[in-house]
């Protein structure tokens, strides 16, 4: 039983850490010359991910994260009092 | 006395006796309470704190001016600050919290079943703390002579005394709330001038959505682009595309500062003091709402306090300010040495450009934008007493999560850990409070006599913690196998690779002569910086400890127990496997 809920937390941990990468170091780095070339207002997207967009993904990827474990907890029964 | 002193000091006066009291209020009676606040903080109080905390002078007064100048290429701190806290909620603090012990340095030895595992990692703690404590203290005597006109070491007494009386008396309990506080303090002060400023050129109140707005002067051109065009214009790369050395260093530098924060012990420690696992994940959310708060209003007040500057210069193309029309402002920081000016064509006018022969900008501090921006864009004088307290309560907080760091790996770790494990609680809180007087002392005297590496410490202490601390701990719980000689040996790989690189370009123990392959970029591994190599030294940990893992076996089975107990948040907080 201990085994599948960690397995299933880090399942969570790897898809959330995915999207971590691909918004920072994808969308703010690697891939930053060609979103530049679209505009969010007067913002560069590529330029935006880096400055902006980055740091309110990752606030709402620990709640998200938070929340699914909640959920796991009690699917588990292993809740700290 | 004028005006703006006389609020400077209601402002910074009015902060400190609130600190005081809350230190009084909250005082700590015991070691639970003085290490952990007692584990009874809630996650929303916990995240204020941890965002003091982790907002340091650097984050307060160097970001912003950093990213002015450097553009796009300062988004690498703006992640890099940011990024670590995604790691911390999902791999590090739930599980260390439900292992349940005070410190950084005693779950490594009890992961690792190893006393040397303990003391290499209160030796990694200490070296990045007090190298990060020298420049809170700077910090601190620099607001106090800047803002108030007294004499350097003065300003640093002062810092030291108000630290010492509220982190002695309350520990951890105290600094918690104490730091709470700070926050208010600090986040007020860094966002009030930026609405204001915002408001003024693009008439949008709120800073990240002015930073992309068109300008208030009815041009109807975007504030990035006019921007963009100004600084080009003059020779300046272009302010939205200004990379740093290149693709690969920016990769390196953010990863470095993300996983140099999740493995800061300071930081660390402040997930203990929550009551639950569940609490823990919170508490890592909400400090980085609190956090982002800073960190997204950063590069808007970055950006628009270079415009200012630029406009200031030169309103329009061509049309360059008389030196001898200068603002009180610009007066006032050439006074520091902060600012120079050189009339080199003789022509009594400005000319700032990026050609080093025609500039006459000859100086032109990064740090002093945070501070100068409030008097550049000529915002009422309240609001810069506001920002002299806000500095203040940035550097003072986050000292004393250092200190605090400090003095329990000394106390806690070395003292009661290995030394002398009879010694009585109540023997164990009073030399924690001496160790932290001892450590107050040690970095006042650093900031009085600052070393003549200090700059290039912040950069270590960030190595340091990325290189060795990070990877043992994400091993200790992600490979239920890793045995203590493989986590040893790793830690100590990434460290040296580390710290030889830095001194090998910066000059060991940062005196420039001693530098043995120069500090020219060609020599830059991979275009890598020696700010930006802790992320290689973690990659060297990670491989050196799997391959020594590969011929030594794996931990003992009470010790997979013991990583599997602490996976699940339910049950018994582990026993100690003490040797």
């Amino acid at each position: 039983m201990e085994t599948s809920y960690w397995q299933e937390n880090l399942r969570l941990i790897l898809i959330c850490l995915a999207i971590w990468f691909i918004v920072s170091f994808g969308f703010g780095l690697l891939l930053v010359e060609p979103l530049n070339a679209i505009r969010l207002g007067g913002y560069k997207l590529g330029f935006w991910f880096a400055q902006q967009g980055s740091i309110y993904t990752f606030v709402g990827l620990i709640f998200w994260y938070t929340h699914k474990m909640n959920q796991l907890d009690k699917k588990y029964n292993v809740e700290d009092e | 006395m004028d005006e703006l002193k006389l609020y400077t000091w209601i402002a910074v006066g009015g902060t400190f006796g609130l600190y005081f009291f809350l230190a009084w209020w909250a005082r700590a009676g015991s070691t639970s309470e003085f290490y952990a606040a007692g584990g009874g903080i809630t996650p929303m109080q916990n995240g204020m704190a941890i965002g003091a905390d982790w907002m340091s002078a650097a984050s307060f007064i160097s970001m912003a001016g950093l990213i002015a100048f450097l553009g796009y290429g300062g988004s690498v701190f703006l992640m890099g600050w940011t990024g670590g806290y995604v790691l911390l909620a999902m791999c590090l603090a739930p599980y260390m919290r439900k292992h349940g012990k005070f410190t950084v340095p005693e779950f490594i030895g009890d992961r690792f079943y190893s006393r040397t595992a303990r003391i290499v990692a209160v030796v990694c703690l200490i070296i990045a703390s007090v190298t990060y404590i020298i420049g809170q203290m700077k910090g601190v005597g620099v607001a106090f002579s800047m803002f108030l006109e007294v004499e350097y070491e003065t300003g640093l007494y002062i810092g030291m005394a108000v630290v010492f009386v509220y982190a002695t008396l309350g520990g951890m309990k105290g600094i918690t709330y104490t730091q709470i506080a700070q926050y208010v303090v600090l986040i007020t002060a860094y966002t009030i001038p930026a609405i204001f400023i915002s408001l003024q050129l693009t008439g949008n109140p709120i800073p990240q959505l002015g930073l992309g707005s068109t300008l208030a002067d009815g041009s109807g051109v975007y504030l990035l682009d006019k921007l963009d065009q100004v600084v080009t214009q003059l020779g300046f790369k272009e302010y939205t595309t200004a990379n740093m050395t290149g693709y690969v260093e920016m990769f390196a530098y953010t990863m470095s500062l993300m996983i140099g924060t999740a493995g800061l012990p300071h930081v660390i420690m402040r997930f203990f003091t929550v009551p639950s696992v569940k609490a823990a994940r919170q508490s890592a959310g909400y400090a980085l709402v609190f956090i982002a708060l800073l960190y997204t209003v950063a590069p808007a007040v970055g950006a628009m306090a270079r415009f200012n500057l630029m406009n200031t210069i030169e309103p329009a193309a061509g049309q360059n300010l008389e030196y001898a029309e200068r603002p009180q402002w610009f007066k006032d920081w050439e006074r520091t040495g902060l600012l120079q000016f050189e009339d080199k064509n003789g022509d009594g006018k400005i000319q700032y450009s990026a050609d080093a022969n025609s500039n006459e900008m000859v100086k032109v501090d990064r740090d002093i934008m945070v501070l100068a921006n409030p008097s550049i864009a000529n915002l009422p004088n309240w609001v810069i007493a506001l920002v002299a307290a806000g500095g203040l309560a940035a550097a003072l907080s986050t000292a004393a999560g250092l200190l605090l760091a400090i003095s329990s790996a000394v106390s806690h770790d070395l003292m009661k850990g290995v030394l002398m494990p009879d010694m009585s609680e109540k023997n164990e809180l009073r030399a924690s409070r001496i160790v932290m007087t001892i450590s107050i002392a040690f970095a006042g005297y650093l900031g009085l006599n600052p070393p003549g590496f200090a700059a290039g410490t912040v950069a270590l202490a960030f190595g340091l913690a990325a290189s060795s601390i990070f990877p043992a701990l994400m091993m200790g719980i992600f490979s239920k196998k890793m045995n203590s000689k493989a986590a040893i040996a790793g830690m100590c790989a990434g460290l040296g690779v580390t710290m030889l690189y830095v001194f090998q370009h910066k000059g060991v123990m940062f005196i420039p002569e001693l530098k043995y392959m120069g500090g020219m970029e060609e020599n830059w591994f991979l275009g890598i910086s020696p700010n930006a190599f802790g992320s290689v030294g973690a990659l060297v940990n990670f491989a050196v400890a799997f391959i020594v893992l590969k011929a030594t076996g794996p931990a003992p089975s009470h010790i997979q127990e013991m990583v599997d107990n602490f996976r699940t948040p339910h049950g018994e907080v582990a026993a100690a496997h003490d040797h």
